[in-house]
């Protein structure tokens, strides 16, 4: 019977192999293509080997922008992680325990709001929040007698990227809670009742059982919030527009850029590639990791 | 970072740190509900100045009652960005995709997880490699070819794009749990001589259908808050998605603070909807993997 099952199955992969192809590959070997060539989208594409290539490694906004994205991954990745692991595990493990299960559920829904409104939306309430005329942050440190604190948050070069940090933060938080909340739901609670038997600290407990038993999800979140970082266009879009003076340039945004308003698709594609290239190792490695993780 | 940094034992049963405790517990709470409030702030914020007439922003600020409540600034920009338009549209499309989109990884799904087709695991290495690509890699030929196609501009492209982007994860994630599907079932459907589309659809689907409703509803809210692809493809008002509609109004001479925060709400709204709605599915997706 079970021999039977084997074969028969390809034709329901049809669809999803035409829709792929159409969708996905063609397009990322042209991309590829295109990298090759200087093409302003109208006429024909020129051939000019690794010339994009070699531009892009002397193009100091090219460098700059991937700069930008390492101090994005402290924002979306490493600070929401931390903080997650924190909040998850005082809300699991205390706040629930102690205060009462609704009140956890109801932070946490708190903390993950964030994440399901649309980005374009939430920046645009940023934009007008940071505003330094009218904003409600230059208006609230003007009431408290704080107004010399308050400044142009988005256009000025020097705090634009931290404004920028400063949403995403507020944006990836939630994201973390929910799934280290999810994973500390497998965790035995005779072993926390064991460590309390022993006289373990609270603290010693986070570290000891806590974090070493939600690594999946560690892992899970620390890879999915580096590639969103890595792929960042619509805040930055709708936020700065990668200014003031290039201040919050990013890969994607970057790329945009070139595709679309100065029509040098050739460099646009040159630096999509890259950036694939990038997430693909990463996540690669990361898998490595984990796999090597889990084999222990 | 050893024992010296550990605070003195929370939950402790010791009923001489009784007092103790229950300060602790309170300060606990209340910096966690500071936090809270301050993530759900900006929202708050814009709740709070939708309903408010200009003069009343003007005089007395952001953070202010409203001193009467006003829907003029909502209506006004509901009727000049005919919002009616832009949320059928954004409901058309994430609707289909979400219908698509699970179909789609069901049939894929179906092939790499119970039936096992030569070659499942370069398939699944694809499917994984296709949900970490960054759209800017496919975006210009999808603009060229579907210019070709006389599809540029129109809901169609995007919903096709968006079908097979999203049935990418879909089906990487249905894949491990059809690998698990019990045997006895299909054994069963086999016995009573169902062929296979008739196992997929009378046993295979309903079976899992919860982990089905979880794909549908990631998909909806996630076509839903989209933003780079259509901001591309959707380049007339009358096609525009919610978020494209709102990005491409801003900075526009008419949106003061009053007008941004209730074309703000209207944008916030359906997505805060699809959160009350869904929020269990959510939770358990999260909690299954489905993540992005």
């Amino acid at each position: 019977m079970s021999q039977k099952r084997q074969g028969g199955y390809a034709p329901f992969l049809i669809p999803g192999i035409v829709a792929s192809l159409a969708v996905i590959v063609v397009p990322l070997v042209m991309t590829v293509g295109i990298s090759f060539t200087k093409w302003n989208g109208v006429t024909d594409p020129q051939w000019i080997g690794f010339d994009n290539y070699t531009r892009l490694f002397g193009d100091a906004n090219f460098w700059g922008s991937f700069g930008h994205i390492l101090l994005l991954i402290v924002a979306m990745a490493v600070i929401p992680t931390l903080l997650g692991l924190v909040l998850a595990a005082v809300l699991f493990d205390y706040v629930a325990k102690v205060v009462g299960d609704r009140w956890a559920r109801i932070l946490r829904s708190g903390f993950y709001l964030p994440q399901v409104l649309p980005v374009a939306v939430t920046g645009i309430v940023w934009v007008w929040i940071l505003h330094p005329s009218y904003g409600a942050l230059n208006r609230i440190l003007d009431s408290i007698g704080l107004g010399s604190l308050g400044r142009d948050w988005l256009g000025d070069p020097d705090w634009a990227l931290l404004s920028v940090m400063f949403v995403m933060i507020w944006f990836q938080l939630g994201y973390p809670v929910v799934m280290f909340m999810a994973g500390l739901q497998r965790i035995d609670p005779e072993l926390y009742e064991a460590a309390d038997l022993d006289g373990a600290s609270w603290w010693q407990r986070f570290r000891a059982i806590t974090v070493k038993l939600i690594r999946p999800e560690l892992y899970v979140v620390l890879v999915t919030t580096t590639i969103a970082a890595l792929k960042i266009f619509g805040q930055v879009y709708v936020l700065t527009k990668g200014g003031p003076s290039n201040a919050t340039l990013v890969p994607s945004y970057f790329a945009w850029q070139n595709y679309f308003q100065k029509a040098q698709v050739g460099y646009g594609s040159a630096i999509s590639t890259v950036l694939t290239v990038i997430i693909v190792i990463l996540a690669f490695v990361f898998l490595r990791l984990q796999n090597r993780e889990s084999a222990k | 970072m050893t024992i010296v940094t550990a605070p003195p034992e929370l939950d402790k049963t010791d009923t001489s740190t009784r007092p103790r405790r229950s300060r602790a517990r309170w300060i606990i709470l209340a910096v966690l509900l500071v936090l809270c409030l301050l993530v759900v702030a900006p929202i708050l914020v814009v709740v709070l100045n939708a309903f408010k007439t200009p003069a009343d922003y003007a005089s007395n600020g952001p953070l202010s009652i409203p001193e009467s409540i006003s829907f003029q600034g909502i209506v006004d920009f509901w009727e000049r960005v005919d919002f009616t338009r832009k949320l059928l549209n954004s409901l058309v499309t994430a609707l289909s995709v979400a219908v698509l989109g699970v179909l789609l990884s069901v049939l894929n799904a179906y092939a790499l997880g119970i039936g096992r087709v030569r070659g499942r695991v370069w398939f699944l290495v694809f499917f994984l490699v296709a949900n970490l690509l960054p759209q800017e890699v496919l975006v210009y030929p999808l603009y060229y070819i579907s210019k070709a196609l006389y599809l540029y501009d129109s809901p169609v492209a995007i919903i096709i794009i968006f079908t097979v982007i999203q049935s990418a994860f879909g089906t990487y994630l249905l894949s491990s749990v059809y690998d698990e599907f019990p045997r006895e079932l299909l054994d069963a459907a086999a016995v009573d001589g169902a062929g296979k589309w008739r196992t997929l659809f009378g046993v295979v689907v309903p079976v899992s259908m919860p982990t089905l409703g979880v794909l549908f509803t990631f998909f909806f809210i996630w076509t839903w808050n989209e933003f780079f692809l259509p901001l591309i493809f959707l380049v007339s008002a009358d096609n525009q998605t919610v978020p494209v509609a709102l990005a491409v109004l801003q900075g526009d001479r008419l949106m003061d603070a009053t007008a941004t925060s209730a074309s703000a709400l209207v944008g916030i709204l359906p997505a805060v909807l699809f959160f009350l709605i869904f929020q269990r599915t959510l939770t358990r997706g999260i909690a299954a993997g489905a993540i992005k």
